[in-house]
C-alpha cells in the first residue's frame, strides 16, 4: 500500500462557454503523501484553484470534470456517489479559501459556523461538545479570548482572524488533507506570515498532509516539501521544494523565480516574463509557453509527453540545463 | 441605535411634508377648485360664499398655512358628496383595505416563495424555466382583466366563492375585520388573489435572483466544502440571507398592494379605501383625495421605518453600522 | 478571448438571445404583434370606427356567426355590432402608440436628466436623485391616477401621466451606467483629447448607456400599455373616441354577466399576449445584454 493520500492522475476539467470548451485542467497528474506539503503554484487562471476544487467535486456549472481519476487513500473520488463525497468533505478533506471576508456567512455566527461542520459528520456530539472542540479549536490556531470569539458575527472579526477562524474549522475534525486555495492571498504581509505558520504548525501537530495553492513562489519556498508548477492547465513542472527552488528546468519555473521580489540583486530591475499569458481557449497541440520562452525550437509546436528527467516531473523540450543558465 | 432611529424618523417626516407640499399645489393650484365645488349652474352669489366658505379669497400661502393645520389634526375638511369629515370617511374604509392587502401579501409569501427557492436552486431545470416563464406571465397579466375572469370563473359559472363586497365581520382586539369569519374569507379569496398575482411573480423573481446570487458566494462554497447536506445549507444559509432584500421589497411592496387595490377594489367592489377614492375622483370630491393620499404618504412612510428597523434586526452587518452612524 | 469571425458582438448577441427558446418565440410574436397593428386596415374585414360599415342588428353575435355584410365575426361582436377581431386590432394600433410615445418621450427626458445628475454632481445630483427616488417609491397607479384626476381625461393627459411615471426609471438607470462609465479610460481619453464636456456626456457616454436602456424601455413600455389599459378600464384614460384595449375591455364588461364572454375577453387576451411578448422579450435582453451576468 502506498503512502499517498491523494493521487490525481491525468485529471481533465473543462468549462463549457459559448466561446467553446475552455480546458481549465488539462492532464494534471500529482501525489501528495501523508504530512506532506504540496504548493501548487502558477499564475490566476493557470488552473491551480480548479485542481484543488475538482479534487472535491465542488467545481461550479459549466465546468466539469472531463476525465482522469483523483485517488483519495485509494478511493476514486471522482465515481463516488455525492453522499459519500459529502461525508469526505470537510472530515476527511477540508478547504480553506482565499478571501475570509467571502467564507464566512455574514449572517451567522461564528459558534454556528464551526459546530455544523462538527455535527454534519458526527450527529451523537452534542450541542456543548462541539462548542467544546470549536474553542479548543479557535484557541489552537491562536485566537485570544476563543470562548467570546465564538459569539460573534464575522464582520466583528478582522480579516486575519477570520482566516483563522477558516483554518480552525478545516481542522476541527482533524481530517487527512487540506486543501488552502490561496489563503494568504487577501491579507496583510504580516498577516500573512503569521496565517502560513499557523497553517504550517496546524499540519506538523496534526500530521495533516496540504496542497496550498498560490501563485506566489516565494510563499509556498519556506513551507513546501514538494512544488507543483502549472501553467495554462497544464503541469508543467514537479519536484521536490529544494529541486524546485535551487534548480528550477522548465523555463517558466526558472522565470517564475527569477521574478520573486528579492531574489534578485539590489538595485537591478525584476525581472520580468515577456509576453502574456495565452488564450486557453486558442491553444492547441503546442506548449503552452512557447509563445513566451527563451528556449523555444521547432519541436514546441508539440507539447511534450509527461515525461521524469532529471528525477523529476518535467514537461519541456529544452529545459534548463545548470542552475544558472 | 438610537441616533439610527431619530434620523429615520427626521427623514420620514421630511418626505411627509414634502409631499404634503405637492399633493396641496397638485390638487389646489393645478386643478380649479371652484369649478369642483360648486354645482354647474351655480350663480355668482353662490359661487362668492363657495370661495368665501373654503377659504379661497386667501393668498395661497395662506391657503396652505391653513392646509399644513388640518394636516397636524387630521382635518382634511368635509367631503362634498357625503359631507362628513374626509378622514374619518377613509379610516372607515382602511380595515378592510388592510385585510385585502394583507391576504395578498399572505398569498404571494406562501405561493411564491418556495416557487423561488426552487427556480433559483436549479436554474437550469425545465421546472425552473416554466417557474420563470408564469412569473414573467403573472407579470404581464392585466390586474382589472384577470379579476373580471376570476368573477366569471369562479362566482358565475362555477358559483364556488361570491364576487362582491366584503363578508361577515367580528370585532377583533376593537377592529372590525372578516379575516376571522368562514363568510369573510371566502370573500376575501378572490379579491385577494387578484391583488396578490403581480406580487407573486414579484417575489418569485426576486427569491430566485436572490437565491443565485447567494449559491455562488464563497461561503456557500465553504460550507459545501465543510460536509453540510445541501438541505441544510439552503436552510441556514441560503434562507437567512434571502429573507434580508425579501422582507425589504415586500415591506415596501404592502404601500404598493394597498395602492393597487384601487384596481382590485373597484372590481370586487370591495369597500375598501381604494374604492372610495375612485370614486371621489369621479366625482372630483376633493378633500377625500386629499386625505386619502396623505394617508398612504404617512402609511408608505411608516413601512419604510418598520422595514428599515426589520432589516437591521436580520442582518448584523447593518446593526453594526447602524450603531456608528 | 480570441475574436473568431462568427464571433462578431451582433452574432454573439444573437446566439446569446436564441439560447432560450420561449424568447424567441416571443421576440416574434412580438413582431407580429406590432404587423398586425400596423397594417389593421388592410388585414381587418371592417373599419369598426366607420359607421357606414357597421350595423347595430349585428350586435353581440358570438364568435363564428356571420355578419350582414357577409364576413364572418372570427371573434364575434361588441354590443355595437362591431367585429371584435377588427376592433381588437385597431385597439391595438392605439394601445401600442400610446405606449411607445410615452416610453420615447420618457426616454427623453430621463436620459437628459440622468446625464445631467451622473456629470454635475455634487448637489444637483443629490436633489435629482432624491426626486427620482421619492416618485419611484410611490406607486405609478397612484401617481397616474391623480394626475389624471388634476389634469382631466384626453390623449395628451393620459400620455403626460405616464411620462411622469416613466421618467424616473430611465433617469436612474442613466446615471448608474454614465456614473460607471464616466470612470472609464475612455472618458478621461476623450477629455484629454480636448473635447467638450457636452460633446463627451452626448457622443461619448450616452451611447454606452444604450443596453440597460433598451432594457428598461422594453419592460417600461409593457408597463406603460397595461397602466393604459388600466386607467383607461377604470374611465380615467383615454375618452371614448380613442378606444385602446382597455376601453374595449370596459366596454364588454357590462356583457360579461350575461355570458357574451367574448366582448371584454378577446380583447384582455390581446392585451395580456402584448405584454407578456414584451416582458419576455425584455426579459431575455436583460439577461444577454446584462455584461455582469453574462459568462
Amino acid at each position: 500500500m502506498s503512502n499517498h493520500v491523494l493521487a490525481i492522475n491525468d485529471l481533465r476539467t473543462v468549462f463549457e462557454t459559448h466561446a467553446g470548451p475552455i480546458k481549465a485542467v488539462d492532464g494534471v497528474s500529482l501525489t501528495v503523501e501523508r504530512g506532506q506539503v504540496l504548493g501548487l503554484v502558477g499564475e490566476s487562471g493557470s488552473g491551480k484553484s480548479v485542481t484543488g476544487y475538482s479534487i472535491l467535486g465542488l467545481v461550479d456549472a459549466p465546468g466539469k470534470v472531463a476525465d482522469g481519476n483523483i485517488l483519495f487513500k485509494g478511493e476514486d473520488l471522482r465515481n463516488a456517489t455525492p453522499q459519500r463525497l459529502r461525508r469526505i468533505r470537510g472530515k476527511e478533506i477540508a478547504m480553506i479559501f482565499q478571501d475570509p471576508m467571502m467564507t464566512l456567512n455574514p449572517v451567522l455566527r461564528i459558534d454556528t459556523q464551526m459546530i455544523e461542520a462538527v455535527q454534519a459528520h458526527t450527529t451523537s456530539v452534542s450541542r456543548t461538545e462541539a462548542l467544546e472542540r470549536a474553542e479548543e479549536a479557535l484557541a489552537e490556531v491562536g485566537i485570544p479570548s476563543p470562548k467570546e470569539r465564538l459569539y460573534s458575527y464575522p464582520h466583528e472579526l478582522s480579516g486575519g482572524m477570520r482566516q483563522r477562524v477558516a483554518i480552525a474549522t478545516a481542522f476541527i475534525n482533524k481530517p487527512d488533507l487540506i486543501i488552502a486555495d490561496e489563503p494568504t492571498t487577501a491579507l496583510d504581509v504580516t498577516i500573512q506570515s503569521q496565517i502560513l505558520s499557523v497553517a504550517q504548525k496546524m499540519c506538523e501537530t496534526h500530521g495533516t498532509a496540504m496542497i496550498w495553492i498560490t501563485h506566489d513562489l516565494g510563499v509556498v519556498a519556506g513551507l513546501a516539501d514538494k512544488i507543483a508548477v502549472m501553467y495554462c492547465g497544464r503541469l508543467v513542472e514537479m519536484g521536490t521544494a529544494d529541486q524546485i527552488i535551487t534548480d528550477p528546468r522548465h523555463p517558466y519555473t526558472h522565470g517564475l523565480l527569477k521574478s520573486v521580489p528579492g531574489t534578485h540583486k539590489e538595485g537591478e530591475r525584476l525581472y520580468q516574463i515577456p509576453g502574456m499569458t495565452p488564450s486557453i481557449l486558442a491553444l492547441g497541440e503546442e506548449c503552452a509557453y512557447s509563445a513566451r520562452c527563451s528556449k523555444r525550437s521547432a519541436k514546441c509546436a508539440h507539447a511534450p509527453k509527461r515525461e521524469v528527467v532529471f528525477d523529476r516531473y518535467l514537461r519541456c523540450h529544452n529545459p534548463m540545463g545548470t542552475t544558472h543558465d | 441605535m438610537l441616533a439610527f432611529f431619530i434620523r429615520r424618523v427626521g427623514q420620514s417626516l421630511f418626505v411627509i411634508i414634502t409631499m404634503a407640499t405637492l399633493v396641496f399645489f397638485g390638487v389646489n393650484v393645478v386643478g380649479d377648485p371652484v369649478a369642483m365645488l360648486v354645482a354647474p349652474d351655480a350663480d355668482q352669489a353662490e359661487i362668492e360664499r363657495v370661495i368665501r366658505d373654503f377659504g379661497l379669497d386667501k393668498p395661497i400661502i395662506q391657503q396652505f398655512g391653513l392646509f399644513l393645520k388640518g394636516l397636524t389634526r387630521g382635518d382634511f375638511g368635509n367631503s362634498f358628496i357625503f359631507g362628513e369629515p374626509a378622514i374619518e370617511l377613509i379610516l372607515d374604509r382602511l380595515p378592510a383595505t388592510l385585510e385585502l392587502a394583507i391576504g395578498a401579501l399572505l398569498l404571494s409569501i406562501v405561493i411564491g416563495l418556495p416557487l423561488g427557492l426552487v427556480a433559483g436552486l436549479f436554474p437550469d431545470h425545465w421546472g425552473s424555466k416554466t417557474i420563470m416563464a408564469l412569473s414573467i406571465f403573472g407579470f404581464s397579466l392585466p390586474t382589472f382583466w384577470v379579476g373580471i375572469l376570476l368573477i366569471m370563473t369562479f362566482s358565475v359559472s362555477l358559483g364556488w366563492l361570491p364576487s362582491t363586497g366584503r363578508g361577515d365581520t367580528v370585532s377583533v382586539l376593537g377592529l372590525e375585520t372578516s379575516l376571522f369569519t368562514l363568510d369573510g374569507l371566502t370573500h376575501l379569496a378572490l379579491p385577494a388573489l387578484n391583488l396578490a398575482l403581480l406580487k407573486i411573480s414579484l417575489v418569485i423573481r426576486l427569491t430566485r435572483a436572490s437565491v443565485r446570487e447567494t449559491m455562488q458566494q464563497d461561503y456557500i462554497k465553504f460550507a459545501r466544502a465543510k460536509g453540510l447536506s445541501e438541505f441544510r445549507i439552503v436552510r441556514v444559509h441560503v434562507l437567512k440571507l434571502v429573507l434580508i432584500p425579501i422582507v425589504t421589497v415586500l415591506g415596501l411592496e404592502f404601500g404598493n398592494l394597498i395602492a393597487f387595490s384601487v384596481v382590485t377594489e373597484s372590481i370586487f367592489a370591495w369597500p375598501g379605501m381604494g374604492k372610495l377614492l375612485i370614486e371621489a375622483v369621479l366625482q372630483l370630491d376633493r378633500p377625500i383625495i386629499v386625505a386619502y393620499l396623505m394617508l398612504i404618504v404617512v402609511v408608505f412612510v411608516t413601512i419604510n421605518l418598520i422595514v428599515d428597523l426589520t432589516y437591521t434586526a436580520l442582518d448584523p452587518r447593518v446593526r453594526l453600522g447602524g450603531e456608528k452612524a | 478571448m480570441i475574436a473568431k469571425s462568427l464571433n462578431s458582438p451582433l452574432a454573439l448577441f444573437l446566439r446569446r438571445f436564441s439560447d432560450n427558446n420561449v424568447a424567441v418565440f416571443a421576440a416574434l410574436g412580438l413582431i407580429v404583434i406590432i404587423a398586425l397593428a400596423i397594417f389593421a386596415p388592410w388585414i381587418t374585414p371592417q373599419n369598426p370606427y366607420d359607421l357606414a360599415q357597421v350595423d347595430i342588428l349585428d350586435a353581440r353575435l358570438p364568435p363564428g356567426e356571420e355578419a350582414f355584410a357577409g364576413f364572418t365575426f372570427i371573434l364575434g361582436s361588441d354590443g355595437a355590432g362591431r367585429d371584435v377581431f377588427s376592433a381588437i386590432l385597431y385597439g391595438l394600433r392605439i394601445s401600442l402608440s400610446v405606449g411607445v410615445a410615452s416610453g420615447l418621450i420618457a426616454m427623453a427626458i430621463g436620459t437628459f436628466i440622468g446625464l445631467i445628475a451622473a456629470f454635475a454632481g455634487g448637489r444637483t445630483d443629490a436633489i435629482i436623485m432624491r426626486i427620482v427616488d421619492l416618485q419611484l417609491s410611490f406607486p405609478a397607479i397612484l401617481v397616474a391616477l391623480m394626475l389624471v384626476a388634476v389634469l382631466g381625461k384626453g390623449v395628451d393627459k393620459v400620455l403626460i401621466a405616464l411620462v411622469v411615471v416613466q421618467w424616473a426609471y430611465y433617469a436612474r438607470t442613466v446615471r448608474g451606467t454614465a456614473l460607471s462609465e464616466r470612470k472609464k479610460e475612455y472618458v478621461e481619453a476623450a477629455q484629454n483629447l480636448g473635447l467638450s464636456a457636452k460633446r463627451v456626456l452626448f457622443f461619448h457616454v450616452a451611447p454606452n448607456c444604450l443596453s440597460p436602456l433598451i432594457v428598461v424601455a422594453t419592460i417600461q413600455t409593457a408597463h406603460a400599455i397595461a397602466l393604459e389599459a388600466t386607467l383607461s378600464f377604470l374611465g380615467l384614460g383615454l375618452p371614448q373616441t380613442e378606444p385602446s384595449l382597455g376601453i374595449l375591455i370596459a366596454n364588454g364588461y357590462e356583457y360579461m354577466v350575461s355570458g357574451k364572454y367574448w366582448i371584454s375577453v378577446f380583447p384582455g387576451l390581446a392585451l395580456l399576449c402584448t405584454v407578456f411578448c414584451i416582458n419576455l422579450t425584455g426579459d431575455q435582453l436583460r439577461d444577454v445584454l446584462n455584461p455582469r451576468l453574462s459568462k
